[in-house]
């Protein structure tokens, strides 16, 4: 769980995430706002379909995977801005 | 903008400095970084950062301001949010910026990549509410963000480091548990050259310690065996310490075991590479000044070496120089005036590190994983797969990567990479060396393919009418 | 060591052959080099092929289809010592058309060979639209397609696997890492020598080494007269159903990702992709699936075919050292179940043998 410090002065930002509004900071990356939401899960793997969220914050590891405006992109490399429409990955149909 | 002299990638301490002294001095210099703003992962955010920010975060972090106006001062063009994902033999850099790709060429590149926390494979580590303890600081940084009854693990001084910092902004970590155990201090004695300055980082990480005491956070040494517990998401960390197992209850969990040069680009460009048995990694091979095997391409700041920011920004001046040397504007004996004292201070901070290597060296079992632990976090390709593979044949992590896709994904194997040679080195008996790494390929980092296909010039096709 | 065969190169092709002289009880060894080695095998794009091949020879469009035709049955036996599936799918595949005209150009070379081969040559031309039923994603700049309902594809990163499998399963000796330096016929047998490791005895050896061919041929009487020829290939992230079949240029893998193929360049032993080519090869797929301009490309790369001078395969024993024979062919994918299958009774001499006589490599000698 996350907590924010001050910052009461920075304008909000309005998004959905998987079609719920999610209120993070101007300057906030989504994997930023989406953690201090309390999401947790950002996406479901194409492989196993387990459960990911973020997990270095600098764009090295591709885990806070979700899309926008239907493209896939790192989440906490991705500012957050007004009105986005922000989704998990499909998750491919399942290989033997 | 028309072709420059240098392209700097990467606007860390290592890039601020080289490309501000080679501004400096006459070239015409383009600095591409990832970020929003320059500063680096160290100094992430720093221009815009809160007083409330600058106070938890500490003197280390404010340090970078001088950088920060070096740069802004300098006479060059920086362009942020610059994602690389090409750079070739002829120095061509290719990056998109919102949605378009550009490609721009340079006499001589400083690649300035920085590093990235070494991976941390343990039972659970995937599931999420697990990340890296930087990861944590980065949410410190960029949003005032903190961890609430986190418990933090592994080894390094970033560990006390983010355990204080969450202190100071009185969230202080549920617990704090160290995988170092008393060989990993009999080995420091060892290292004698840096050893002043090795035991002045070591006072500096006790004093953080006793801030931690002080505040009652419990601290566990010498722990072994992690596991992330939970099914769905972290509910907590399991080990062993003292003979005794424990169960911290906690939905955050982060991992930290130092950090490794962040290698994609000097990888796809098959630069020389060497590996280092005190950190555990691969290092490109260097010239004193950060020249490259390609003479034109240079490499400074812990993308070279792991050394920390002040090594850093030293190296990044030195290779400036040896640039401007190279590019005839000036001569090898005004490069040694021009950089005297950053080749100084760059010996000082470098001869610290043999010391830290083996103080906080990450445990034999994070670096060859038991066969169940997920080494390919995308693919999800567990250690116990690489094993079968070498028993299969397999020398070397590309044709693991053909078997079993570890190093595939999305992150082009920038987390699985050094696992992966390590479970083979040691399953094929080979050196990590000769086992080598990941063939790494373009993209650098994932592209549309509508902003690759813009850079198609329609030419002359092939013939047609051969075999497809 | 000794063995009864001894196979240089460890790739789809060696393997494939392996396996069948296994599979007909004899003592195999095959020699592979190390982790850095071009490799054709980890590079390809994954078809099995028949339209298009062999419209100037119709002996190698009979043994392409003879291949895939046996390919299911092959791939089974694979899946069953393996235990993993090759995600075999042969229900055709297209080649598109970006023009009226080319299209048209192919369709009547593909009537030439099936008149040549007694009308018995599958293949149908789809318009447009009729492609777009199959295919609701195409763009509207496609013509339309030669579609051969024999086409198919596989996921060649688990057939090399599971070949490798099979190999050890049926008691075959794989020694990897190895580099054969040298091979020496002495009386009749052979002396086969590499980097590091102890030679091996053979009495009949088989150059199925790609490139390796090149410098290993001469010394078995053969003019090896192959050359590198570099293709590049994409592959995009894994994403939900975007093709039903598989097209010359552009599939849909097994995983989900989409694989864009392939350039060709005379450039020598150089497998760096480069950003000039990569980018063609997505502006087509944009134009034939424009969805595709939102994917992300996760990587690129470069690898080396091993071509003949007519791009068919070469079948020859020696005729210095009878108990040498060269295997080589840039289309190891779709050859495999031929590879595993009769191409065995060849090496065996066998009384029932397949005609190979138009793959030998006197055909070159003008």
């Amino acid at each position: 769980m996350f907590e924010r410090i001050g910052h009461s002065a920075t304008a909000q930002v309005r998004f959905t995430f998987n079609g719920e509004t999610v209120i993070g900071n101007a300057g906030d990356s989504l994997a930023a706002a989406l953690l201090a939401a309390g999401h947790k899960v950002f996406r479901d793997t194409p492989t196993t379909a387990a459960p990911r969220g973020p997990f270095c914050m600098m764009g090295s590891c591709f885990d806070c995977l979700v899309v926008v405006d239907g493209e896939t992109v790192q989440a906490c490399q991705t500012p957050a801005q007004v009105g986005l429409v922000v989704t998990s990955p499909p998750v491919p149909r399942a290989q033997p | 903008m028309t072709r420059p002299d240098l392209i700097v990638i990467g606007a860390g301490p290592a890039g601020m400095a080289g490309a501000t002294m080679a501004a400096q001095q006459g070239m015409s210099v383009l600095v591409l970084d990832e970020q929003p703003a320059p500063g680096g992962q160290i100094f992430r955010n720093l221009g815009a950062s809160s007083t409330q920010q600058r106070q938890m975060l500490g003197p280390d972090y404010t340090a970078g301001q001088m950088l920060l106006d070096g740069l802004a001062a300098a006479p060059l063009t920086l362009i942020s949010g610059a994602v690389v994902w090409d750079v070739d033999q002829e120095r061509t850099v290719t990056y998109s910026k919102d949605g378009k790709a550009y490609r721009v060429k340079a006499n001589y590149l400083l690649l300035s990549t920085g590093a990235m926390e070494r991976p941390v494979p343990l039972p659970g580590w995937t599931l999420p509410g697990v990340m890296t303890a930087g990861a944590a600081q980065i949410l410190m940084k960029t949003s005032g963000l903190l961890a609430k009854d986190a418990v933090l693990a592994g080894s390094g001084p970033l560990l006390y480091l983010v355990a204080v910092q969450m202190l100071r902004a009185g969230t202080p970590p549920k617990a704090l548990v160290e995988t170092q155990t008393p060989a990993n201090y009999r080995a420091v004695l060892h290292h004698a050259g840096g050893a002043l300055r090795g035991w002045k980082a070591l006072a500096k990480g006790a004093r953080m310690l006793r801030e931690l005491r002080r505040a009652s956070a419990p601290r566990y040494t010498a722990a072994r065996d992690l596991a992330i517990t939970g099914d769905t998401a972290a509910s907590g960390l399991r080990f062993t310490a003292k003979g005794q197992v424990h169960h911290l209850e906690c939905a955050t969990v982060l991992l930290h075991q130092g950090v490794v040069p962040n290698t994609q680009i000097t990888r796809a460009l098959r630069l020389d590479h060497q590996w280092h048995a005190g950190q555990r990694c691969f290092h490109p091979v260097l010239s004193p000044w950060g020249q490259s095997s390609h003479s034109q391409i240079y490499v400074a700041g812990d993308g070279a070496a792991i050394a920390g920011a002040k090594a850093a920004e030293h190296a990044g001046q030195c290779a400036a120089a040896d640039i401007l040397r190279c590019a005839g504007r000036i001569t090898a004996a005004q490069r040694d005036t021009l950089a005297a004292s950053a080749k100084r201070n760059l010996a000082g901070e470098q001869a610290l590190r043999p010391f830290l290597d083996a103080l906080y060296a990450p445990p034999a079992a994070i670096l060859r994983p038991p066969d169940a632990v997920t080494v390919c976090r995308c693919e999800e390709v567990s250690a116990g797969d690489i094993r079968a593979y070498a028993r299969l044949g397999c020398k070397g992590p590309s044709q693991t990567k053909a078997f079993g896709r570890a190093g595939m994904g999305p992150c082009q194997g920038r987390t699985c990479g050094l696992t992966v040679t390590e479970v083979l080195a040691q399953a094929t008996g080979l050196s990590p060396q000769d086992t080598g790494y990941f063939k790494i390929r373009a993209p650098l980092k994932p592209v549309t393919l509508g902003e690759v296909a813009a850079l198609h010039s329609p030419a002359p096709q092939q013939p047609e009418g051969q075999d497809p | 060591m000794e063995t009864e065969f001894a196979i240089i190169g460890g790739g789809i092709v060696g393997l494939s052959l392996a396996y069948g002289l296994l599979r007909r009880g004899k003592t195999v060894c095959v020699l592979d080099e190390g982790d850095g080695a071009f490799r054709a095998s980890r590079g390809n794009f994954g078809l099995v092929w028949v339209q298009s091949k062999g419209l100037h020879q119709p002996a190698y469009a009979q043994w392409t289809r003879a291949s895939a035709r046996a390919y299911r049955g092959f791939s089974d036996e694979i899946k069953t010592i393996s235990g993993s599936p090759l995600n075999l799918q042969q229900d055709g595949g297209y080649i598109i058309h970006m023009s009226e005209d080319s299209l048209d150009a192919d369709r009547k070379l593909y009537e030439g060979l099936r008149s040549r081969l007694g009308g018995d040559y599958p293949f149908e031309v789809m318009g447009h639209n009729a492609l777009k039923t199959e295919e609701p994603n195409i763009g509207p700049k496609v013509a339309g397609a030669l579609y051969c309902k024999e086409d198919g594809h596989v996921n060649p990163l688990r057939l090399l696997r599971g070949l490798t499998v099979a190999v050890r399963h049926l008691g075959g000796t794989l020694r990897t890492g190895h580099k054969v330096t040298d091979i020496t016929p002495q009386g009749a047998e052979f002396s086969i020598t590499a980097e590091d490791a102890a030679p091996i005895t053979a009495k009949k050896v088989v150059l199925a080494a790609g490139l390796g061919a090149m410098s290993l041929g001469p010394k078995l009487g053969f003019k090896a007269p192959i050359r590198p020829q570099q293709g590049q290939i994409i592959i995009t992230e894994k994403l939900p159903k975007l093709m039903n079949r598989p097209n010359v240029e552009v599939r849909q893998v097994d995983e989900g990702g989409i694989q864009i193929g392939a350039s060709s360049a005379e450039v020598g032993l150089n497998d760096r992709e480069d950003v000039a080519t990569i980018a063609g090869l997505a502006a087509h797929a944009v134009d034939m699936f424009p969805k595709l301009a939102r994917a992300k490309m996760l990587r690129s790369w470069a690898a080396l075919r091993i071509m003949s001078p007519d791009g068919l395969p070469i079948y020859q024993r020696s005729a210095r050292h009878p108990g040498a024979y060269f295997v080589t062919c840039h289309s190891g994918i779709t050859l495999a179940a031929a590879h595993a299958g009769v191409l065995g009774d060849w090496l065996t001499d066998a009384a029932e043998q397949p005609d190979v006589s138009a793959f030998g490599e006197d055909r070159f000698d003008v």
